[in-house]
C-alpha cells in the first residue's frame, strides 16, 4: 500500500482542483459513478448537469472561449463518449482548450464487447489533440496534468482521457502539476527575429497591405488582440477578420472591413485580392476564406504568423513564415518597427484606401427594406443597437442567421463571439451560450439561432432552468434551413429537397413548458419592443422571431470563384453559374 | 523559408522517434490514411528500452508541399519527438530485408540457388523442393531478386519494409 493512497477518483478530483477547474460539465452513468461519488462529497468543483453530452461539450466550449481556461467535461463509457465526439470535433476545428474525462468498462474487460464498451481512444483519436486511455492509477495523476498542458498549450484543442473503472476505484500516490513535465510536446512560443525583422520591413514597404486575423489572435488572448490592435493602429493598414477572428480587432474600426471569406465584405474580398502585402496572422487559409486556391491573391507577398507549423503552406504557399505565438511575435514586431523607425508608405496607403472606399461604396451589406416582414438582418442590426453597450456574449448556431450574425454584429473585444466555425456544428450555439452564462453569470448571453438549428439541442432548455442560466435564444425564424435552401436555389434548380421545417413546435409555449419566457414576433413595428422585453427579462427567453422566408445571405462568393467573383445580391446569380468545379465543393 | 509549389512528385524516407506507447502507431497511420497521404512501407520497433522511445520509419511519396504538410503534421503529435526526412537531410543508408520462398526441382533449382548467390542472399531454410532466401539491401535490389525468381517457382514473400539511417557520426 502506497503512503498516503488515495482512490483513483479522489486523485482525478484533486488534480482537477489543483489545474485550477472550477465547473464541470458532464452527464453521469455506470463506468464513471466514483467520479461522481467524489464530486457528491465535496464543493471546490461545480458541476452542471447537461441533457445529452454533445451539450456537455459545446457548453464547455462556450465557457473557454468565452474565458480563455480550459473547459472540462465528463462523460460515461460507450454512448456517454460516443454522443461526446461531435463537440470533441468541433472544438478541434476551432482550437477550443478542453479536457474531456471519459468513463471506460475496467481494465479487464476492455475489448471484451463489454455493456456500455466504446473503443473511446480509437474513435476520438482523429477528433483530439491528444487522448490518454489510463490503465495503472500510478500514472492517473501525471496524465490529467499533462492532458491539461496539452489542452491549452500551442494551439488549444480537446484532450480526452479514458478511465476505466477499475483505475478509479484502485488506490495510488497523488503528484501535483510541478513535477510533472513533459517529455515531448514543446510549442515555440518566440518567433525567428530574423524573419520578424524581414517581416517588418515587407510591411513597412507595402503599397497595398492587408491584415488578415483569425482565430489564433484570439487564442494567443486579449493582450495579444491589444498589441496586435496597436500595431494596426500606428501602420493605419486595413485589417479583416475571419469568422473565428472577429473581435480580435474592434469591428466598428475604421480600419476595419469586417469579415472576409464566403460571406465577408465585398471590400474584405478585393482587398484581399488586391493586396501586395498579406500579413495573415492566426489565421490558417481555410477554403471558406479562400475560395477558388490558383485565383487566391494572385499578386501579394504573403506573411504567415501562426503557432502551429502544420498550418504553414498547408493549402496557401507563403513567402514568410514566422512560427510562434501571436502575442510575442508582435511584441518582437513592435519593438523591430520602432527601433529602425519604420514608416509605411503614406502615399500609396493613401491611394490603397481611396480605393477599398470605393469597394466599400458599393455597400456590400445592403438589403431590401420595406413591407411588414422582418428582415433578418434587420433583426440582428436591431438586436445589435441595443445591446452594444451592454458587453453581450453572442453565440451562433450554422447557417444563415450564423453569417448575418457575423455580418451585422460588430465585436469590439476578443472572447465574446462564440461561434461553430470549422465543423459547422448546428446545434452548437445553446449549450456553447449556456457554458458562457455558466462563466458570465451577471452578463447578457444571447444565442442566435435558427428554427432548425436550435432543435437539435432544445433539451438543455431544461440545463438553463435548472441552474437558473438566463440566456436569450434569438430565433430567426424562416421556416427553412436556410443555407441549404440558399445553395438548392443557386445549385440545384430551386429544388428544396428535404430544406423546409415542417410541424415546428410553438416556440412560445415551448419556452413555457421549461417555465422561461417566450415571445413571437412578425412584424417590423413590434420588433424592438420584443427585444426590449427580452432583454428586461431575467429568466431565459425564447423569441420566435418571424424573419420573410425568402431572404439570401449575400454577398456570397459562390462555390469555386474567386474573391473578385462575388455575387452582391439576388440579381447577380444569374449571370454568373457555377461552374462544374464548383458544384463538387461544399 | 520559402517553398515553392513544384508539382514534382518525389519519393521520402522519414524517421520518426517515438514514445513507445500505446496507440502511438495508430496515431501515425491514421494520420496518413485520415488526410490521404499514401505509405509505401513502414517499418517500427523500440530502439531505446530505457527512454521507451520507438523508431518507425515511412517511405512515402509527394510534391515538396505535400512532404513538407506530412512532417509537420508528424510533428504535431503529441508523442512524438522527432521527425527527419532522411532523403533531404544528408546521405543516408536505407535497408530491408527479404525472406524469399522458391520452390522447384532439377535445373530451376540450381538456377535459383546461383542467382542467390550472385545477390548475395543465404540460403535460411532448405527442403528437397524448396529454399527459403534471405537478402538483405536497397528496395531496388530486392525488387530485382524477386523478380528473377518469380520463373523459378516463387511461392511466398515476407518483406520488413525500409529501415533507414543517417549516414556520418550523428543521430538520425
Amino acid at each position: 500500500m502506497v503512503k498516503d493512497a488515495m482512490s483513483g477518483a479522489e486523485i482525478v478530483l484533486k488534480a482537477l482542483v489543483d489545474q485550477g477547474v472550477e465547473v464541470i460539465f458532464g452527464y453521469p452513468g455506470g463506468a464513471v459513478l466514483p467520479l461522481y461519488d467524489e464530486l457528491f462529497k465535496q464543493n471546490k468543483i461545480r458541476h452542471i448537469l447537461v441533457r445529452h453530452e454533445q451539450a456537455a461539450v459545446h457548453a464547455a466550449e462556450g465557457y473557454a472561449r468565452s474565458t480563455g481556461k480550459v473547459g472540462c467535461v465528463l462523460v460515461t463509457s460507450g454512448p456517454g463518449a460516443t454522443n461526446a465526439v461531435t463537440g470533441l470535433l468541433d472544438a478541434m476545428c476551432d482550437s477550443v482548450p478542453l479536457v474531456c474525462l471519459c468513463g471506460q468498462v475496467p481494465t479487464h474487460l476492455i475489448g471484451n464487447d463489454a455493456f456500455q464498451e466504446a473503443d473511446t481512444t480509437g474513435i476520438t483519436r482523429p477528433c483530439t489533440k491528444h487522448n490518454y486511455l489510463v490503465k495503472d492509477v500510478a500514472h492517473l495523476s501525471r496524465v490529467v496534468h499533462e492532458a491539461f498542458y496539452v489542452a491549452r498549450t500551442g494551439r488549444p484543442g480537446p484532450v480526452v482521457i479514458d478511465l476505466p473503472k477499475d483505475v478509479l476505484v484502485s488506490k495510488g500516490e497523488y503528484v501535483g502539476p510541478a513535477k510533472v513535465k513533459h517529455k515531448s510536446y514543446k510549442p515555440q512560443l518566440k518567433g525567428d527575429l530574423a524573419a520578424i525583422e524581414e517581416a517588418a520591413r515587407l510591411i513597412a514597404g507595402a503599397q497595398r497591405p492587408i491584415f488578415y486575423v483569425g482565430g489564433g489572435v484570439v487564442n494567443s488572448g486579449p493582450a495579444a488582440c491589444q498589441l496586435l490592435t496597436q500595431f494596426i493602429h500606428a501602420t493605419g493598414y486595413p485589417c479583416t477578420q475571419t469568422l473565428m477572428g472577429l473581435g480580435a480587432f474592434p469591428g466598428s474600426d475604421a480600419q476595419s472591413l469586417g469579415m472576409v471569406g464566403m460571406h465577408g465584405t465585398y471590400e474584405s474580398n478585393m482587398a484581399m485580392h488586391g493586396c501586395d502585402v498579406m500579413i495573415c496572422v492566426g489565421a490558417r487559409f481555410d477554403d471558406r476564406v479562400t475560395g477558388r486556391l490558383n485565383a487566391f491573391s494572385p499578386n501579394s507577398t504573403k506573411i504567415h504568423i501562426d503557432i502551429d507549423p502544420s498550418s504553414i503552406n498547408k493549402s496557401v504557399a507563403v513567402d514568410l513564415a514566422i512560427i510562434g505565438d501571436v502575442a510575442h511575435v508582435i511584441e518582437d514586431m513592435v519593438k523591430i518597427w520602432k527601433a529602425r523607425q519604420l514608416r509605411p508608405n503614406e502615399r500609396a496607403i493613401k491611394a490603397w484606401w481611396e480605393q477599398i472606399e470605393q469597394w466599400r461604396a458599393r455597400d456590400c451589406l445592403r438589403f431590401a427594406t420595406g413591407g411588414s416582414a422582418i428582415k433578418p438582418q434587420y433583426a440582428i442590426q436591431r438586436l445589435y443597437e441595443k445591446t452594444k453597450d451592454r458587453d453581450a456574449y453572442i453565440t451562433t448556431e450554422v447557417g444563415q442567421h450564423q453569417m448575418w450574425a457575423a455580418q451585422f454584429y460588430k465585436f469590439e473585444k476578443p472572447l465574446h463571439w462564440m461561434t461553430s466555425g470549422g465543423l459547422g456544428t448546428m446545434g452548437y450555439g445553446l449549450p456553447s451560450a449556456m457554458g458562457v452564462q455558466v462563466a458570465h453569470p451577471d452578463s447578457l448571453v444571447i444565442d442566435i439561432s435558427g428554427e432548425a438549428s436550435f432543435q437539435m439541442n432544445l433539451q438543455e432548455l431544461s440545463t438553463l432552468m435548472q441552474y437558473g442560466l438566463p440566456v436569450k435564444i434569438f430565433i430567426l425564424n424562416n421556416q427553412y434551413m436556410g443555407m441549404v435552401r440558399q445553395w438548392q436555389e443557386l445549385l440545384h434548380g430551386s429544388r428544396y429537397s428535404q430544406s423546409y421545417s415542417e410541424a415546428l413546435p410553438d416556440f412560445v409555449k415551448l419556452a413555457e413548458a421549461y417555465g422561461a419566457v417566450g415571445f413571437r414576433v412578425d412584424a417590423v413595428d413590434q420588433l424592438d419592443g420584443v427585444i426590449d422585453a427580452m432583454l428586461r427579462s431575467d429568466k431565459p427567453v425564447i423569441v420566435d422571431c418571424r424573419v420573410d422566408p425568402s431572404e439570401n445571405c449575400f454577398p456570397m462568393i459562390p462555390s469555386g470563384a474567386a474573391h473578385n467573383e462575388m455575387l452582391l445580391g439576388p440579381s447577380d446569380e444569374a449571370a454568373k453559374p457555377v461552374s462544374e468545379n464548383g458544384m463538387v465543393l461544399v | 523559408m520559402i517553398i515553392q509549389n513544384e508539382e514534382i512528385v518525389r519519393r521520402h524516407t522519414i524517421a520518426i522517434l517515438v514514445d513507445n506507447e500505446a496507440g502511438v502507431l495508430a496515431r501515425v497511420i491514421g494520420l496518413f490514411s485520415g488526410r490521404g497521404y499514401n505509405i509505401e512501407s513502414l517499418t517500427v520497433a523500440e530502439v531505446d528500452p530505457r527512454e521507451q522511445l520507438s523508431r518507425i520509419t515511412i517511405v512515402t511519396s509527394g510534391t515538396p508541399m505535400v512532404i513538407e504538410q506530412i512532417k509537420a503534421q508528424l510533428r504535431r503529435l503529441v508523442p512524438v519527438h522527432k521527425v527527419s526526412d532522411l532523403t533531404v537531410e544528408g546521405p543516408s543508408v536505407s535497408r530491408e530485408l527479404a525472406l524469399v520462398k522458391v520452390a522447384g526441382t532439377g535445373e530451376r533449382r540450381v538456377e535459383s540457388l546461383r542467382i542467390a548467390d550472385i545477390f548475395r542472399a543465404r540460403v535460411v531454410d532448405s527442403t528437397n523442393e524448396s529454399f527459403v532466401f534471405e537478402i538483405v539491401g536497397a528496395t531496388e535490389k530486392l525488387d530485382a531478386f524477386i523478380k528473377l525468381m518469380e520463373p523459378l517457382g516463387l511461392v511466398d514473400v515476407s518483406r520488413t519494409g525500409v529501415a533507414a539511417i543517417a549516414r556520418g557520426a550523428n543521430p538520425i
